[in-house]
C-alpha cells in the first residue's frame, strides 16, 4: 500500500468484512433489502449510496468546527438530503426506468443510518481526508451486502443477472432448464430477502468466532 | 368505508416492516425486551400521526405541480416537487426534537429507557417512508392522510412488539452460535414477513374490485414488457443482419 498508510487502509478494509456496516453494524437495512430482488438496482443503490456517504463525509468534516452541536442533526440532515436531491434528479434524467423502480427509496438514502451513523461517528472528528475514506469504505461494505444479495435473488429468483439469461430460457427450455430446472419465484418477494441477509449473517459468523453474540 | 379499508391496508397488506422493509435499523437495535419496544412504538405512532398529515399539507399547497396556484395565477405553473425531500424531512426533524423536550419533561422515566432512539426516530426510515409513500400514492384528503399515518404506525407497532416478544423466549431455545442475535432475527423476521404476505387477500377477496385493478396493471406492464422484448429483438435483429 504506497499510496495509502496502513491506518488509511484500514478505513477502507474494515467496513468490508470484520466491521460490516449491515451484518455487524445493524445500519443502512431497509434500502438493502426492499431493491435486491435485481442486480441491476442494488447496484445503482450502492453507488448512490457511495457517492452521498463520500461527499457527505467530506462535508461534514469541513464543517465540523462551525456546527453548533444542538442543531448538528438538522444540519446533517439538510446535508444529506441536499446530495439525495442531486442523485434522485441525476437518476431521474438518465435512468428514469431505473428511478421508477427504485420509487422511494432513493428518497430514502436520507434517512441511511450509515450515513447519519458515520457522520457522527467519524466524520464529526476526524479531518476531510480520512472522512472521505472511512465514508467509501464503508458504503463499499455496504454495496458489498447489497450487490451479493442482489446476485442470488436474481440468479435464483428470475435465472437471470443483469438482465442476460445466464441459466438458459425458461419458456423455450434451453439451458439448464432443458434438465427440469425451474426458476424460484419465492426469491423475488421481500421475506427471502431477509432470509438471505440472515444466511450471510451466518456464513460469516461462522468464519469468524469472535463476532458471534451472546443472544 | 375507504377510511377502514385504508386502515386495515395499511396495518396488515402494507405493514411498513414485513411488505416495505421500513425502519429496520431501529427495528433490529431496540426489539431485545418488550417494555422499550413499545416505547419506541408508541413514539412512531404519534410522530407519524403529526407528520404525516402535515407533510400532506405542505405537498398539497406549496410542493405539487401547481400547488402555488392559491397564491394567484402567475404562480400557478411552479412545480416545487423536487424540493420534497428536504421540506419532509425538516418537518420530521423538528417534529422528533418537539417530542424529545416533551417526553423529557413529562415522563423522564420512558426519556431514559429510550435513550439514543429518541433522536434517531428522526432517521426512521419509516417515518420518512411514510410521507413519501403518502406523496406517490396521492392520498387524496387530510383525513386519510391522518388515518394512515396512524394505521401504518400502528402496523410498525404491532411488527417490533412481536419481534420483542419472541426474542424475549428465544433466549431459552438453543440457537446454533453463529446464528444467535442478529442472524435468527433477520431469519425470523423473514418468516413473519411470509406469515404477514397472507393478509394480501384480506381486502380483494370478497368483491375482487381491488383485485381487477391490480390484474388490469398486470396485464398493463406485461404489454409493455412484450413491447419492450419486441423492440430489443428487433434492434438485435438488426445488428445481426
Amino acid at each position: 500500500m504506497g499510496l495509502l498508510s496502513k491506518k488509511d487502509s484500514k478505513l477502507i478494509l474494515d467496513p468490508l468484512a470484520d466491521n460490516n456496516p449491515i451484518t455487524i453494524q445493524v445500519l443502512g437495512i431497509c434500502s438493502a433489502l426492499a431493491i435486491t430482488a435485481q442486480l441491476k438496482a442494488s447496484i445503482v443503490m450502492a453507488l448512490s449510496v457511495l457517492f452521498v456517504l463520500a461527499i457527505g463525509n467530506v462535508v461534514i468534516s469541513l464543517l465540523r468546527n462551525i456546527i453548533p452541536s444542538k442543531i448538528r442533526i438538522i444540519v446533517q440532515l439538510v446535508v444529506v438530503a441536499a446530495l439525495v436531491i442531486i442523485v434522485d434528479q441525476v437518476l431521474k434524467a438518465f435512468a428514469y426506468e431505473l428511478s421508477k423502480q427504485l420509487s422511494v427509496f432513493v428518497g430514502l438514502i436520507i434517512t441511511n443510518c450509515i450515513i447519519m451513523g458515520r457522520f457522527e461517528a467519524f466524520a464529526l472528528g476526524n479531518g476531510p481526508w480520512r472522512s472521505f475514506l472511512d465514508g467509501i469504505g464503508n458504503a463499499a461494505g455496504y454495496g458489498l451486502i447489497l450487490i451479493i444479495v442482489g446476485f442470488f435473488r436474481e440468479l435464483l429468483g428470475s435465472g437471470t443477472l443483469l438482465g442476460y439469461k445466464v441459466l438458459g430460457d425458461p419458456i423455450a427450455k434451453t439451458g439448464l432448464y432443458a434438465f427440469g430446472y425451474e426458476n424460484n419465484g419465492f426469491m423475488l418477494l421481500s421475506p427471502m430477502a431477509l432470509i438471505v441477509v440472515g444466511i450471510i449473517i451466518w456464513v460469516q459468523r461462522s468464519r469468524n468466532k469472535a463476532l458471534i453474540e451472546d443472544h | 368505508m375507504e377510511h377502514i379499508e385504508l386502515f386495515f391496508k395499511s396495518i396488515f397488506i402494507d405493514n411498513m416492516v414485513f411488505a416495505t422493509f421500513l425502519g429496520m435499523c431501529s427495528y433490529l437495535a431496540v426489539s431485545k425486551k418488550v417494555s422499550t419496544a413499545v416505547g419506541l412504538g408508541a413514539a412512531v405512532i404519534f410522530v407519524m400521526a403529526i407528520t404525516v398529515p402535515l407533510n400532506w399539507l405542505l405537498d398539497q399547497y406549496i410542493l405539487k405541480d401547481g400547488a402555488l396556484a392559491w397564491l394567484g395565477p402567475e404562480y400557478a405553473s411552479y412545480d416545487l416537487s423536487f424540493l420534497s425531500f428536504i421540506m419532509f424531512i425538516a418537518t420530521i426533524a423538528t417534529m422528533v426534537q418537539l417530542v424529545e423536550i416533551v417526553v423529557e419533561k413529562f415522563s423522564p422515566a420512558l426519556y431514559n429507557s429510550l435513550g439514543i432512539f429518541l433522536p434517531l426516530i428522526a432517521v426512521n426510515c419509516a417515518i420518512l417512508g411514510g410521507s413519501l409513500f403518502m406523496q406517490s400514492r396521492e392520498i387524496p384528503t387530510l383525513g386519510q392522510a391522518l388515518n394512515y399515518g396512524v394505521s401504518s404506525g400502528i402496523g410498525w407497532f404491532l411488527a417490533i412488539l412481536a419481534i420483542a416478544a419472541i426474542r424475549e423466549k428465544i433466549r431459552y431455545s438453543n440457537v446454533p452460535a453463529p446464528l444467535r442475535g442478529l442472524g435468527i432475527t433477520f431469519i425470523v423476521t423473514g418468516l413473519m414477513a411470509i406469515g404477514f404476505m397472507s393478509f394480501g387477500g384480506m381486502l380483494t377477496g370478497g368483491d375482487g374490485e381491488g383485485k381487477k385493478q391490480q390484474e388490469t396493471v398486470k396485464v398493463e406492464d406485461k404489454k409493455e414488457q412484450a413491447e419492450k422484448l419486441v423492440s430489443q429483438n428487433n434492434i438485435k435483429e438488426e445488428i445481426s443482419e
